[in-house]
């Protein structure tokens, strides 16, 4: 919630700093139009707001994670690490009082410390010393080394001279004292606003696993050979898909027979996501290649064959009649009208094609797989492994995007004509 | 030429249609709208099949589509995959002719339409009146007997119009083609139309026909002079006015209708 009100914070204040600060100096032709609300045409990306916005998700990424790349001043409060000391007070019934001092040592996780050396100190209740993690919290015992201890019917009755009840808790400048019901202090150190890196790593520590796994690889293989692995199939299944489906969706703009026979097939197939074949395919042709091949053929081959149908009919059909008034045979149509007139179509479909094979992939791949981008978030979620879940999702977006720029460009060079007739 | 519907009944579009065109004629046909003009142009292009009756061209009968009748459409109908030089040679290609052998032609007819500098360049990258004229010279590219014109003028503006209408004048004496043209516009059918065939609606049929001087003598002259000869206005009056009743008749029909059940 607090992250979100900052980011609304930043987003707003951004807005009008860099509107203030950035005076338009070109009077470009979209500078001059007056009205740019709705004329959708006088929207472009203000390259100000995505560099910001890119920088403020690793700030507040960086800032909530106590990231080294942010500087201290602009972390969140981190958790409380260090000595934290508290008194309690003990009483015996119809008898005397005392009070003792407890000092916690607040580690890092995963190191191992010893409880520091502490002068018991006078009275029948004497000083004690425990150590805790960080975000974490621990029991402390403190009636241990008291003479009067809890079997001889000693209640801690305060904490920093603050009543405190079984099943209450007393919050101290280091973190939050509790009570068990059967009466034994729990130290839980001030936890702070930063993630704890088994929830998000720093974004350093993204950065170093993928240097690390890049060249040490995972799971007895190299991160690139994960990824290759899946790209590899995408663009196998693809191409297979693709190669049967564009013949088959021109066949079905082509020849009634061919329509109706595969229009209930194609309808039928096209709505049902390829996730959902998952466990037929499994249980088919079992967890390796062939079973997801087969996955992103069927994931493609709809699809490309829908694209390839709407290609054709969306071919004008003056053109048909001007290239018959011209003299071309069928086969000529085919060749110099149908086939070039369907491409933008079938380069839409192509990249939603590919976008969903490589969604299906991982998916895929999370289900069961021995190699592949989504077998090593799968696998390193199971070990708590966040910075490699988060480098893997870094990596399969990066991946996708690039995939579709990609296409995006083989589109503008092979069809240009798309959308200018 | 009847069309069935598919509730069940038919439309005659056209009936008792018998044109005869000598090689080199230039016939414009006008009429209102539903008058089944792009029907007739249609089946003589062979896209259509007449349910009676027959179309013959030097002595054969038209059963499709074919070399010998060029078309010329509204617009919409160039390969936006191709530049305009291929365009223009799409007809001689297809006839499976060298490059080497139809590159002169394409050049040339490109050169006579006002394209010599667009040759190269990409369709969507014209204006839609040098779209048409690459429309033109790919249909004559193709060295057709008989050029059938589907409304070409039609989606251009008034001042591209009158230069392409001097255009198609000029081409039709230079090459001396037989051209049926389509249009919307009565002066355009005057202009251009050697004789000119006024169409009536439902079921579509001939009119009347006409056989005009102002073709010819537009012919290398300003078209602005021809509208002024004394016989143009007149002509022009009394087309629009034959095409306004005609419309009137099937505009007023369902009123009338109305006013009688009343």
């Amino acid at each position: 919630m607090i992250i979100l009100l900052i980011y609304v914070a930043i987003f707003v204040a951004s807005f009008f700093i860099v509107k203030f600060v950035a005076q338009k100096s070109i009077t470009d032709y979209a500078s001059l139009k007056t009205v740019t609300f709705g004329d959708e045409s006088a929207v472009t990306p203000n390259r100000f707001a995505s560099v910001i916005s890119v920088a403020t998700i690793f700030l507040l990424w960086g800032a909530f994670t106590g990231s080294s790349w942010v500087p201290g001043f602009l972390h969140a409060p981190a958790p409380f690490e260090g000595e934290a000391r508290f008194t309690y007070t003990v009483a015996v019934p119809n008898g005397p009082i005392d009070d003792a001092e407890v000092l916690v040592l607040v580690h890092p996780i995963g190191e191992t410390v010893e409880a520091p050396p502490i002068d018991p100190g006078e009275g029948f209740a004497k000083n004690d010393s425990a150590t805790v993690g960080v975000w974490r919290s621990g029991l402390i015992r403190v009636d241990r080394n008291d003479q009067v201890g809890r079997e001889e019917g000693a209640t801690i009755v305060a904490v920093n001279g603050m009543d405190i009840a079984p099943g209450g808790s007393v919050e101290t400048e280091y973190g939050r004292v509790g009570m068990s019901p059967k009466g034994t202090l729990n130290f839980e150190p001030a936890k702070g606003w930063q993630m704890e890196p088994i929830w998000l790593p720093p974004p350093e520590d993204v950065l170093r696993r993928i240097g690390e796994i890049s060249s040490e690889g995972f799971r007895g293989a190299t991160l690139w050979e994960h990824l290759g692995l899946s790209l590899f199939r995408v663009v196998l299944g693809f191409l297979f898909g693709a190669m049967v489906g564009i013949p088959l969706g021109y066949a079905m703009g082509l020849s009634n027979w061919f329509r109706g026979w595969f229009d209930p097939i194609v309808e039928f197939m096209r709505p049902v996501p390829p996730l959902a074949l998952i466990p037929l395919v499994i249980i088919w042709a079992g967890i390796g290649e062939v079973g997801k091949i087969i996955l992103l053929f069927l994931a493609a081959l709809w699809i490309m064959a829908i694209a390839a149908r709407a290609g054709v009919s969306g071919v004008n059909i003056t053109k048909v009649h001007a290239a018959y008034s011209l003299g071309a045979s069928k086969w000529q149509i085919m060749r110099h009208v149908i086939v070039p007139n369907s491409l933008p179509e079938i380069f839409t479909g192509a990249r939603v094609a590919m976008g969903v094979c490589w969604g299906t992939v991982v998916a895929a791949e999370l289900v069961a797989a021995e190699k592949g981008a989504g077998m090593m978030i799968m696998v390193a979620s199971k070990f708590q492994n966040t910075d490699i879940v988060i480098m893997g999702i870094i990596l399969i977006g990066v991946i996708g995007f690039g995939i579709d720029i990609l296409m995006r460009r083989a589109e503008n060079r092979l069809v240009p004509w798309k959308g200018r007739s | 030429m009847r069309f069935d519907l598919p509730g069940g009944g038919s439309v005659q579009a056209l009936k008792d249609v018998s044109i005869s065109l000598a090689p080199g004629e230039l016939m414009s046909v006008l009429g209102p709208s539903g008058c089944g003009k792009t029907t007739l142009l249609n089946i003589v292009a062979g896209f259509l099949a007449p349910t009676g009756g027959e179309i013959r061209i030097n002595g054969h009968r038209v059963h499709g589509p074919g070399a010998e009748r060029g078309m010329v459409f509204q617009k919409g109908a160039l390969f936006e995959w191709m530049d305009v030089r291929e365009n223009v040679g799409f007809g001689p290609r297809m006839a499976g002719q060298r490059q080497r052998d139809y590159r002169d032609k394409v050049d040339h007819l490109l050169d006579i339409v006002g394209l010599s500098d667009f040759k190269e360049k990409a369709i969507y990258e014209l204006s839609g009146g040098m779209q048409q004229r690459v429309a033109l010279a790919r249909c004559l590219a193709n060295e057709p007997d008989v050029i059938l014109m589907d409304e070409p003028l039609g989606a251009l503006d008034a001042l591209t119009r009158e230069k392409m209408q001097s255009l198609v004048l000029q081409l039709w004496k230079e090459t001396g083609k037989t051209i049926i043209l389509i249009t919307h516009s009565v002066e355009e059918a005057l202009l251009l139309g050697e004789r000119l065939l006024v169409m009536a609606p439902r079921p579509g049929r001939i009119h009347r026909e006409y056989r005009l001087p102002f073709a010819d003598l537009g012919v290398g002259q300003d078209l602005r002079e021809v509208k002024k000869h004394p016989e143009f206005n007149a002509r022009r009056e009394e087309i629009l006015g034959m095409i306004w009743d005609m419309e009137e008749e099937i505009m007023g029909r369902p009123a009338a209708s109305q006013g009688a059940a009343q």
